[in-house]
């Protein structure tokens, strides 16, 4: 261990790039950056870092990667390459980020939607894509006819769950008949069992489909059996031109611009922040002519609420699925519980998986 | 005119010159695609083949990582390579391999926090017993009911895709942090952690047993009787089983062989680089062991040089990825040429291009 560090450190020595004002940024995808989802967006704000920064930065990324071992190794082999700022995009790398930061204490890490932060040289980001799901939740409810919507989701982790909650409470404060079917599908990205997963929320009835997947796959099976969906990352309107309704859009951009800007001023410093629609990391796609002017008008009015700080998607009375209080007439749900959420709120029949 | 002509026998010199034919027209054929995408193909080929072993950067991590990458692809190949020369064919190692992992980290987190040096035996025994249980489905499934344990092996990868899944969501789940899927950290119990041998050569306990694994298995196949029966049987059925060598028991040997040592590797892997039971710890090992135990010509000696070749191609092209900005996808087919290559050339092992004058007669 301890040799290895030499030896990184050594060959870090070695592999400083030659112009000293040059930062290296490296990022490391989940997905494949043509999946038109999650990647997609963090590969747009690397664009958009170099073109910020021209000749000052240098950036590399390397898409699917796999949690755990794999990792690990590249962010190892981005640190021995003379890195010094990497972007590790996925919830699952925690972990692995946390061992290679140890092994590179001089290299800034930052983790989006993480929770591990065991060295001084690990940030954490994250979105606060809740509020986007309480608009889409909204605009579901007035827009269902058969009081059914589909939800695609990926693994029940806290970050899945909330985006449910918040989507379902806003559904059902419009519609007390609404119905929400989750499918888990245990990946971000696995198109056709994501297409597969629509298929039988279509067969269930559901004339709505909102995910929490990255591919387009789902459009477009909702545009073939001609029902309404929602979608995801960036805007997917070309996939499902008649039936995409908006979607949340992932505008990482301003903050990695502003990371890399850190470091090349030499005050990076690891932070965790938690970004929502005011500070311009939650957007939408553009709103379809589809959606009627009076809910166009109450999604818009929310969104300013929540922008301006007047309205939280998480405000009491809530109770939990099993009918326990959770947060009290007015009380607002701290950060804390929204970060562990395990439960899913009053009102939603099926179980999380287990 | 040209004609083919089956040979009389396999052609030796081609069995052992098509697998550098193949590595050679890959090179070709992919330096081309290179190239079509922008890259220059030298470079790329160097950051694969090349600059993992040899370059100052990134040599000296890379090549103990070679060693963590082809172990368990090794391991799990040598076992198939014995099912596939007597004609049997366990497709779903990849299940095996989960199941290995599930019953070593359940015996390593039914024993945290104690310490105690038997805890890290009883891991291997517990993961080479869960992937020889798993394999026995198909087994006992093929000689009591005529399954057909291609079809059975593959779909319980699902299974325990399934299985691994629900163990990292509830049982095995870590209690300390609460509302997230995933075991303990295996890495940080000592008793029960896969660590390096020697520090920094990336050598742990897996890369041993794929070294054990492929010398019992040479010995097996070269002077052990067990070894001719699964030759006889693969090459001659009908003259096997005129010799007394029963059908079901190679079935239950080979799969049982094949699993017990997929479960090793799984268990090697979740005890060490992998870490943890996760929803996405199986990385495709199963799979991948199949194209290395063909490229290795089904031969222990052929199939290590083969694991290395293609844990040499998954991080050369990650290097590549990285410095190049070459698609993943491109590395990818990169790989499935080299399969492709192989087989084709194959061809030429067993048939030969005669160049005859005149009218065909």
């Amino acid at each position: 261990m301890k040799k290895l560090l030499t030896v990184g450190a050594l060959c870090a020595a070695l592999a400083a790039p030659v112009l000293a004002d040059t930062t290296k940024v490296g990022f490391v995808y989940i997905g494949p950056v043509g999946d038109h989802g999650w990647t997609y967006t963090h590969d747009l704000a690397r664009r958009a870092v170099e073109a910020e920064f021209g000749d000052g930065v240098q950036t590399s990324y390397v898409e699917s990667v796999g949690y755990g071992a794999d990792a690990e190794r590249v962010m190892t082999q981005m640190a021995l390459s003379g890195t010094d700022i990497i972007f590790a995009t996925s919830f699952g790398y925690g972990p692995d980020v946390n061992t290679v930061a140890a092994r590179f204490p001089n290299v800034a890490f930052e983790h989006a939607t993480g929770y591990i932060q065991e060295s001084s040289n690990v940030g954490l980001y994250n979105a606060r894509f809740y509020e986007g799901r309480a608009v889409i939740g909204h605009i579901a409810g007035k827009m269902t006819e058969t009081n059914k919507v589909g939800y695609i989701a990926s693994f029940p982790i806290p970050e899945v769950i909330m985006g449910i909650n918040s989507a379902y409470l806003h559904a059902k404060a419009v519609n007390p008949d609404v119905e929400f079917n989750v499918v888990w599908v245990y990946s971000w990205y696995n198109p056709a069992q994501e297409a597969a997963a629509a298929e039988a929320l279509i067969e269930q009835g559901a004339d709505i489909i909102m995910q929490h997947t990255d591919s387009t796959a789902p459009l477009t099976v909702a545009q073939d059996a001609g029902i309404m969906a929602f979608g995801q990352a960036s805007d997917m309107s070309a996939f499902a031109p008649e039936s995409h309704l908006t979607g949340i859009l992932d505008v990482w951009a301003p903050y990695y611009i502003d990371r890399v800007r850190a470091v090349k001023e030499g005050t990076w410093e690891a932070g965790n922040v938690w970004h929502g629609i005011v500070d311009g990391m939650v957007g939408f796609a553009p709103m379809s002519e589809r959606i009627p002017a009076d809910v166009r008008a109450e999604a818009e009015a929310m969104i300013e609420a929540i922008a301006a700080g007047e309205y939280h998607p998480f405000t009491g009375p809530i109770n939990k699925q099993d009918g326990t209080p959770w947060l009290a007439e007015g009380e607002v749900a701290p950060d804390s519980d929204l970060l562990t959420i395990d439960f899913y709120v009053e009102g939603i029949t099926s179980d999380i998986p287990k | 005119m040209i004609r083919l002509e089956k040979r009389k026998e396999p052609s030796k010199f081609w069995r052992i010159a098509n697998p550098f034919l193949a590595v050679a027209l890959t090179m070709l054929a992919g330096g081309i695609m290179f190239a079509m995408l922008g890259k220059d193909p030298l470079v790329a080929i160097r950051l694969i083949f090349f600059d993992p072993i040899f370059s100052e950067t990134f040599g000296s991590y890379s090549r103990p990582q070679l060693l963590i990458k082809s172990a368990p692809l090794i391991l799990i190949a040598v076992g198939l390579a014995i099912g596939f020369k007597a004609n049997i064919w366990n497709i779903g190692a990849e299940g095996q391999y989960i199941i290995g992992a599930l019953f070593g980290a359940g015996v390593a987190l039914a024993f945290f926090p104690q310490p105690g040096w038997y805890i890290f035996p009883l891991m291997v025994l517990a993961g080479a017993f869960g992937g020889f249980l798993w394999a026995m489905i198909p087994a006992i499934l093929k000689t009591r009911f005529n399954t057909n344990e291609i079809l059975v092996s593959l779909l319980l990868v699902y299974v325990a895709e399934k299985i691994l899944a629900a163990m990292a969501l509830g049982l095995m789940r870590n209690p300390d942090i609460p509302g997230f899927p995933g075991s303990r950290d295996l890495r940080r119990y000592e008793a029960a952690h896969n660590a390096e041998l020697f520090a920094g050569t990336g050598i742990h306990w897996g890369v041993v047993a794929a070294l054990i694994a492929v010398i019992f298995a040479y010995a097996m196949m070269k002077r052990h009787m067990l070894g001719y029966h699964v030759q006889l049987a693969g090459q001659a059925p009908r003259a096997a089983r005129f010799g007394g060598i029963s059908p079901t028991r190679l079935v239950v040997i080979c799969l049982g062989i094949s699993g017990a040592l997929a479960g090793l590797a799984g268990m090697f892997e979740v005890s060490g680089p992998g870490g943890q039971v996760r929803i996405e710890f199986a990385s495709g090992y199963g799979f991948t062991a199949i194209i290395v135990a063909f490229l290795g010509r089904l031969n222990p000696v052929g199939i290590v040089l083969a694991g290395l070749l293609l844990g040499l191609t998954y991080i050369g092209g990650e290097l590549s990825q990285m410095m190049l900005q070459l698609p993943s996808s491109a590395i990818q087919v990169f790989q499935g040429m080299l399969l492709f290559f192989l087989l084709a050339l194959d061809f030429q092992t067993h048939y030969r291009l005669r160049l005859t004058r005149g009218v065909r007669t």
